[in-house]
């Protein structure tokens, strides 16, 4: 490829990457103490609006980003698939509390031990809730994350289920994996 | 623990544990006031005949059911004696007109893990029991909808025993870490 | 001819009215919900059975996250439980300290819930007020206990730290600040034509169903029956406080958020009480030497400098704040084999660094007497109580927690039935369900 076309690719990723960054619909997959801190952020004091993410979607399929707050027990790592698998590309996942990063002290049998054993994982925000400044500087990390990543490189990305030039669905790696409870009668 | 049979602090005015002492002399198989909490140990067969006395009986009036759990007594060498039954379903009773509350104690032997429900009684019985069930293994009969509450239908084993190792992992999805 | 069928709708374990995770399985005939069905158990966390893996002193970053809304009230519970089954008393001051963080915790825990059911009725600005106000009192909390969240302030015997200086002058102005949001929140919720119709008459339940189902707490009241532990069997120093217990009358979602609200200006009430009432803490024990870094004092105690160290006053890492000696017999139960030292007898001489020792050390710590005792306290939600099981060694044989939700769980089936579908987000919101206590 010519020199310009390198110019016009890393411009419109440039382009591409700052509206994602401030554009941030996310997905709270709410289940433990750490959604008390997610409100406090969320709400007025912390304010996470200021950084385009003020706006939570709670269906995945119209979130970027998934973030997982709270312990995740063995119980409910299917549902957890489920939803990361209803997202569209591209898509980024927080872990937001240790419990989620490495199932912190709660290591037993109802405990996961880290989401990243299930599902991928962006960034890692720690403390056990993190604090209101440690998860905006975890968004903050997020951001900078998306604007350095090469934009279009979804459009061909064999996991990705959005339109790939030869009008050929990709599989995804985890598809046909996921076993479903079925619901108590 | 300290026995304590005859003591009252009122005369005239019996504790719950003194009027079930009156009333089941012969079916009480143990019991002891620690710190003030008022326990009865007793059988398996007269666990419906004293809730229902606890419940129906006007000067009692236990109209709260409001804990029921189990313990595992597996290796137990408090007071370096080993219980004869390995496990012991904690009833918690508490009165709201009188403002009491009294602890029934059940041994359960390992082999026939099998007690009476309550259920019909006290209507919190039903997820109580339950979680027994689920941690415990312990079953209740006649209890309507007896099936895992905490814990998935996959899951092996009751998680509370003294047996069931603490970090014991049975995933659904992802690697046993 | 045509076929009646009903319909199944399932709501959650992920879904943004269901707070924490639980799933509702819905029969529904039309918009009516004809059955329901409550699965709990997704954030079940073996909470009981990781007491059992530790020591006493251990469980209360387990209990913090339990009701995660209002930890301190967990806390102290469990202290409580554990000292009954000790057989010890702790001092007057550590006992004021108690009420009012756990009071404090009340009230942030009943602005989350009403905060959240506005919220999922479409009142955000409701939400963004009293998370506002929480803010307040979360600032008040991380300024004694250092964590805003998941504090670990109590201590088996007594409670980490004093009371900052001017701690109460700080805390009057931020009540005020309370009172105020709540006074815009009522305005903007209880006259709010949509907010009453969507509460009223809706989810309501007997006083015998409620009992029957052993529901206690503001849910227990709003139907009207008194019963509250604080008044019923009280703990602490809240026999000494005055304050009423408001009761509802139909049990319905309105009730339960009058109940609620009128619940938060009475733990109000008693934390100005007991700024009041609480003995001086700080004693004149007559410390005369200079503030010495820790470090600096364990080198010279190392060094046998003993005898010049007994004056002198350690100065601390922020988090340890408090515990020094100065503060340490008004905070701390008078009991060798179950408090730690003051820091500067750990850091200062020998026989305070065994005493230290010995009570973090496995095998070691704090060991009651073989028994059980059964401990409730009035938590946020109702009734939370302890059932502690001792063999005589260091960690618990049994540690069974009474969780308030569990009862108001089973019979949430009984609240919603007859109703409308969309009738559920009120109500579930209003009986304030949190995950961490329901599956433990």
């Amino acid at each position: 490829m010519s020199s310009a076309g390198n110019f016009f690719t890393s411009k419109l990723d440039d382009a591409i990457g700052w509206a994602r960054k401030f554009s941030i619909f996310q997905y709270p997959f709410v289940t433990a103490c750490c959604g008390m801190e997610y409100m406090s952020t969320a709400a007025a004091h912390y304010d996470v609006d200021r950084f385009g993410a003020g706006f939570p979607r709670f269906s995945p399929r119209q979130a970027d980003v998934l973030f997982v707050v709270g312990t995740i027990s063995h119980k409910l790592a299917p549902v957890l698939k489920t939803v990361y698998d209803q997202m569209c590309e591209p898509k980024w996942v927080i872990a937001f509390g240790v419990c989620t990063c490495t199932g912190g002290f709660y290591d037993n049998y109802a405990t996961v031990q880290g989401i990243d054993t299930i599902i991928p994982v962006d960034i890692y925000i720690p403390g056990c809730p993190p604090r209101p400044e440690n998860v905006i500087d975890g968004l903050m990390k997020l951001q900078e994350k998306i604007q350095k990543n090469e934009q279009s490189r979804a459009l061909y990305d064999p996991c990705s289920k959005i339109g790939r030039p030869d009008g050929i669905q990709g599989k995804c790696s985890t598809e046909g994996k996921i076993k479903h409870i079925e619901p108590a009668k | 623990m300290t026995e304590n049979h005859t003591t009252s602090k009122q005369p005239g005015i019996l504790t719950p544990l003194q009027r079930l002492q009156e009333k089941f002399s012969d079916k009480i198989i143990e019991s002891h006031v620690f710190r003030g909490d008022e326990t009865a140990v007793i059988g398996l067969l007269n666990l419906r005949s004293v809730a229902r006395f606890l419940k129906e009986t006007p000067e009692m009036d236990f109209n709260f059911l409001m804990d029921l759990t189990a313990v595992d007594y597996l290796f137990y060498t408090g007071g370096r004696v080993q219980k004869e039954f390995r496990f012991e379903v904690v009833y918690h009773f508490f009165s709201l007109k009188f403002n009491k509350r009294i602890r029934i104690k059940v041994p359960v032997d390992e082999k026939n893990p099998q007690v009476d429900t309550l259920s019909d009684l006290w209507a919190s019985a039903n997820w109580y029991e339950r979680e027994v069930w689920d941690m415990f293994g312990i079953q209740f009969k006649g209890h309507p909808n007896l099936k895992r509450i905490l814990m998935y239908d996959q899951f092996e084993g009751h998680a509370l025993r003294k047996d069931y190792p603490f970090n014991k992992r049975q995933p659904l999805i992802g690697p046993i870490n | 001819m045509t076929q009646r069928r009903s319909m199944l709708l399932n709501v959650g374990p992920s879904h943004p009215a269901m707070h924490g995770v639980i799933r509702i399985i819905m029969e529904l005939d039309g918009e009516k919900i004809k059955g329901a069905d409550v699965e709990i158990g997704y954030l079940h966390r073996a909470f009981e059975k990781m007491c059992e893996t530790v020591m006493y002193s251990q469980c209360f970053p387990y209990t913090d996250r339990l009701n995660y809304v209002s930890p301190l009230i967990n806390n102290a519970g469990f202290a409580l439980a554990v000292e009954k089954l000790l057989g010890i008393d702790i001092p007057e001051r550590a006992q004021y300290i108690r009420v009012i963080m756990s009071e404090i915790s009340r009230v942030t825990d009943h602005l989350t819930c009403i905060g959240a059911t506005a919220m999922e009725m479409g009142a955000m600005t409701a939400f963004l007020y009293m998370i506002k106000a929480r803010e307040f009192l979360y600032e008040l909390i991380e300024e004694i206990t250092g964590a805003r969240l998941t504090i670990s302030y109590v201590r088996i015997g007594g409670v980490k730290a004093d009371l900052t200086q001017g701690f109460a002058d700080r805390a009057f102005q931020k009540i005020a600040k309370v009172r105020k949001v709540l006074i815009e929140a009522d305005e903007m919720l209880t006259r709010n034509r949509i907010f009453s119709d969507r509460m009223k008459d809706i989810g309501k339940i007997s006083p015998e169903d409620a009992i029957a189902y052993g529901i206690t707490g503001p849910f227990l009241r709003s139907t009207g029956v008194s019963y509250d532990v604080r008044k019923a069997s009280p703990y602490l120093i809240y026999d000494k406080l005055e304050f009423e217990v408001p009761l509802g009358s139909k049990g319905d979602n309105l009730d339960r958020y009058f109940v609620r609200m009128a619940e938060m200006e009475q733990s109000l009430r008693i934390i100005e009480q007991c700024f009041v009432q609480i003995p001086d803490g700080e004693i004149a024990c007559g410390l005369t030497g200079e503030v010495i870094p820790a470090a600096q004092m364990v080198d010279r105690a190392k060094m046998g400098e003993t005898e010049e160290l007994i004056e002198d006053e350690v100065a601390l890492d922020p988090t340890l704040q408090g515990s020094t000696r100065k503060y340490h017999d008004a905070i701390y139960a008078h009991k060798k084999d179950v408090v730690l030292p003051a820091k500067e007898n750990t850091y200062g001489n020998i026989e305070g660094l065994m005493n230290h020792f010995k009570l973090v050390m496995y095998g070691h710590g704090i060991q009651p007497p073989v028994g059980e005792t059964y401990f409730p306290v009035e938590g946020a939600n109702g009734e939370l109580g302890f059932y502690i099981v001792s063999d005589g060694r260091d960690q618990p044989w049994r540690v069974r927690v009474h969780p308030p939700c569990f009862a108001i769980m089973a019979a949430l089936p009984k609240c919603l039935i007859g109703g409308m579908m969309a009738d559920l987000i009120p109500t579930f919101g209003s009986v304030n369900m949190i995950a961490g206590e329901l599956d433990r």
